[in-house]
């Protein structure tokens, strides 16, 4: 609210700075200034720097010396980085859970902060990218798949389909976070037709990222395992829960560091929802086992190995019991009426729920399909050094980028954000937009 | 690492980096501000150090990978002339990486020709000799024994694998077990084409599903779709002593692979699509084997498929294989 003395002078400017100029420039003055903060962000940002830096240094080994640095084989020829793929696919489309509320049942509060959840969309959207670029054995060939440069096995290929869905998931969100963060700072109400339909776009894309990657897997008629029309919306249940479970979390953390309440009525919602769908995924769960342990045959190998272990091989069996732990303890806690008074409740019902769901669709879901193998060999795997270190490294890459998208997000909300000259740029828009803004906060 | 804790440098940094540290001019108010730029500067050089140290290995690999390999087109857009190139290139790149004399053809489908593959399980004893001979033809790599085949040896009166063993180590053929070798079933629906993101790989017109290994870029969705377990691949460059080196080399073959690409079973085409037998057939000392054209009413396969008790691996999957299983009578 600087200077509203200024708006008149604006039109006598001759040449008017085009908007996307404009725009443009929001957009580099947001992220160099996302990288301000107090020393509590930078150790923040270096150790995750650090962490990073591991991962890239693994993976730079692993491009050189090839793929056999991870502990995958021709039996078990996806791991780690698919698990994480499949996973985070997930985490993106859960971020819908705050679209829908918002947009759909128009619930105020959710509104306000369904950015959080949009931002988280991205961030999520480019470390499943990464850890499907990771898990190439000839990235430098990654343009053979760009549409017109290379050749694009569409619409045949399910992956062409999830490179298609993936991309697209991450433009709309871009799409709709850049415009709502720059009407913002520009003070301008934003155009609903500019970004509603991007909005509703974005929920049934929502829902298609995570079907079709459900797809990838279960239109393999080779690997029962996979091979069942359960599997989408398996995926989208648990994907309604890590989301939300997520962003509950980010929501009382971002409270914490600019020390503003915001967000319970939305953060309710949030365990409304997650009380549902983690029963839903539950169940789905439940209904996936009864039918392979009680039809029985050859076919149940992957079930038997993954749960109780097949032939004196056991790999799998703590990381399953894990999960189901983590998932069971967690419905019981999100069942509980205090989850909405006691925050210590509610986070580790949360992080129990994320955890269990990290290991149910990652490990719990791509290794078991692999073993026995087609030709029912029991092959095992366990991921690599080199594996982990590169999978903590795209983690620590994706908290870097959600860190710095939330705080874009704040400097703009509270008016931090400063243009190149360092004073915020005032049109005659601005000027009327403030004093409507002045206007009604005095009302 | 950048690393905030390293104040120690107080002098602002000496000016030859692009650093923000090294121009700053000190506006005469803000100490603040100049010391926060500096260390700025200082964080963001050591980050920016950090970041090249640890890519560092990425630049090795670009002897491996010359310019022309990298932009490389498709096999199928590639000319004659341009085919001519590249052969001439990976016959250049063979003798410069394994120091090996080989010639590298291009061999196409004959006109009319469907290849079909039979094996006899009757009188298969399990020797591994076919996977051995693969294993020499293909150039495969040496270290972890691979080939395009596996045996598995049964247990008689069962057609279940979970009851069959891969890793059999003693005299063969034991009494209550018959043996099955299992390699590509070259399917006239391959799951591994339909999958591939890139067309990396096809089926030719003589039934042989092949791989570019100059366009595959390693995904493996391929793998997790064959049901035969049919495909490998390159884990690491593949180690061969040039003495060892099978110089009779195709594109779509038998050349040595790249690392990180798939491979497969090609029907040996550079053997077939010249009038010869697949290697494993040759070195099979029982008889076994059954190679011929599909579309010949006269061939020895037509005669198997006719007169004989045949099926063919998973075939409720309806992928229909070109590799029969028969037995005598």
């Amino acid at each position: 609210m600087s200077n509203p003395a200024a708006a008149p002078e604006i039109p006598a400017v001759g040449k008017p700075v085009p908007e996307w100029r404009q725009y443009i420039r929001f957009g580099w003055n947001a992220v160099s200034q996302s990288f301000e903060g107090g020393w509590k962000f930078y150790v923040w940002m270096i150790l995750l720097t650090a962490i990073f830096l591991v991962g890239a240094n693994a993976w730079a080994i692993q491009v050189r010396d090839g793929m056999a640095a991870t502990a995958m084989s021709d039996h078990v020829s996806w791991g780690l980085y698919i698990a994480n793929f499949t996973f985070l696919v997930g985490l993106a489309a859960g971020g819908v859970m705050m679209v829908i509320p918002a947009y759909l049942y128009h619930d105020e509060e959710m509104h306000d902060i369904v950015i959080v959840g949009e931002l988280l969309a991205i961030a999520s959207i480019i470390m499943s990218i990464m850890f499907v670029v990771c898990d190439l054995g000839r990235p430098d060939r990654f343009w053979h798949m760009i549409p017109g440069l290379g050749k694009f096995n569409f619409p045949v290929s399910m992956l062409t389909w999830d490179v298609i869905v993936l991309n697209g998931y991450l433009l709309i969100n871009v799409h709709i976070c850049g415009y709502l963060l720059y009407k913002r700072f520009r003070a301008q109400k934003p155009v609903a037709k500019m970004y509603v339909p991007a909005v509703l776009l974005s929920i049934v894309w929502a829902i298609s990222i995570h079907t079709v990657t459900a797809f990838l897997y279960c239109g393999l008629g080779g690997r029962p395992f996979w091979n069942t029309a359960l599997l989408a919306p398996r995926f989208l249940a648990s994907a309604f829960v890590s989301g939300p479970a997520f962003l509950i979390v980010a929501i009382q953390i971002i409270r914490r560091q600019t020390g503003r309440m915001f967000g319970e009525g939305a953060i309710r919602t949030l365990v409304g929802i997650i009380r549902i769908t983690i029963l839903i995924s539950l169940l789905m769960v439940v209904s996936e086992v009864f039918v392979e342990f009680y039809t029985g045959g050859s076919h149940t190998g992957a079930a038997k190995y993954l749960y109780f272990g097949l032939h004196g091989h056991h790999e799998l069996v703590p990381w399953i019991w894990s999960s189901v732990a983590a998932t069971v303890i967690a419905v019981i806690l999100f069942m509980q009426p205090q989850v909405n008074r006691r925050p210590f409740i509610l986070n580790t019902a949360c992080l129990l729920a994320f955890a269990g769901l990290w290991i149910e669709k990652g490990m719990g879901m791509i290794i078991p399909a692999f073993v026995p193998s087609t030709l029912h060999e029991i092959v095992e795997y366990r991921p690599s050094l080199t594996e982990w270190k590169i999978t903590a490294g795209i983690w620590a890459l994706g908290l870097m980028i959600y860190t710095l998208l939330i705080k874009i997000t704040i400097n703009v909300h509270s008016r931090k954000l400063r243009d190149a000259s360092g004073a915020r740029t005032v049109t005659p828009d601005d000027a009327m937009a403030m004093r409507e803004d002045s206007a009604s906060s005095v009302i | 690492m950048p690393d905030p804790a390293s104040e120690k440098p107080k002098t602002p940094c000496s000016g030859n980096c692009s650093c923000a540290g090294g121009n700053t001019t000190p506006p005469a108010s803000a100490n603040g501000t100049t010391r926060r730029a500096v260390l700025k500067g200082i964080g963001a050089t050591l980050g920016i150090a950090a970041y090249a140290k640890a890519l560092a290995p990425l630049t090795e690999l670009t002897k491996q990978t010359s310019m022309d390999e990298f932009l490389q087109k498709h096999y199928k857009e590639l000319s004659k002339d341009e085919i001519a190139t590249v052969l001439k290139r990976l016959t250049r790149e063979t003798k410069e990486q394994y120091g090996a004399d080989v010639t590298i053809n291009d061999p196409k489908p004959i006109d009319g020709v469907k290849f079909g593959y039979a094996l006899n399980l009757s009188i298969c004893n399990g020797c591994r000799k076919c996977a051995e001979a693969c294993h020499i033809e293909n150039n495969h790599d040496r270290p972890s024994h691979q080939s395009y085949i596996r045996v598995f040896e049964m247990t008689k009166g069962s057609m279940d694998f979970e009851k069959a063993n891969a890793h059999y180590d003693h005299p063969v053929p034991q009494p209550d077990k018959y043996y099955m070798p299992v390699q590509c079933q070259q399917c006239e629906h391959p799951p591994c084409v339909d999958v591939c993101p890139v067309e990396a790989t096809w089926k030719e017109k003589d039934g042989i599903v092949v791989v570019d290994y100059n366009w595959c870029i390693g995904c493996r969705y391929c793998e997790a779709a064959c049901p035969y377990h049919a495909r490998r691949f390159n884990w690491q460059k593949p180690q061969i002593p040039a003495a060892e080196i099978n110089p009779v080399q195709s594109y779509l073959s038998n050349r040595i692979r790249p690392q990180g690409v798939m491979e497969k079973c090609t029907f040996c085409l550079h053997r077939t699509r010249n009038g010869r037998l697949p290697a494993c057939l040759e070195a099979c000392p029982t008889g076994a084997r059954v190679f011929g054209d599909l579309n010949d009413p006269n061939s020895e396969i037509r005669w198997v498929l006719e007169n004989k008790r045949v099926f063919v691996l998973k075939e409720e999957l309806g992928l229909k294989p070109q590799f029969f299983y028969f037995f005598d009578e």
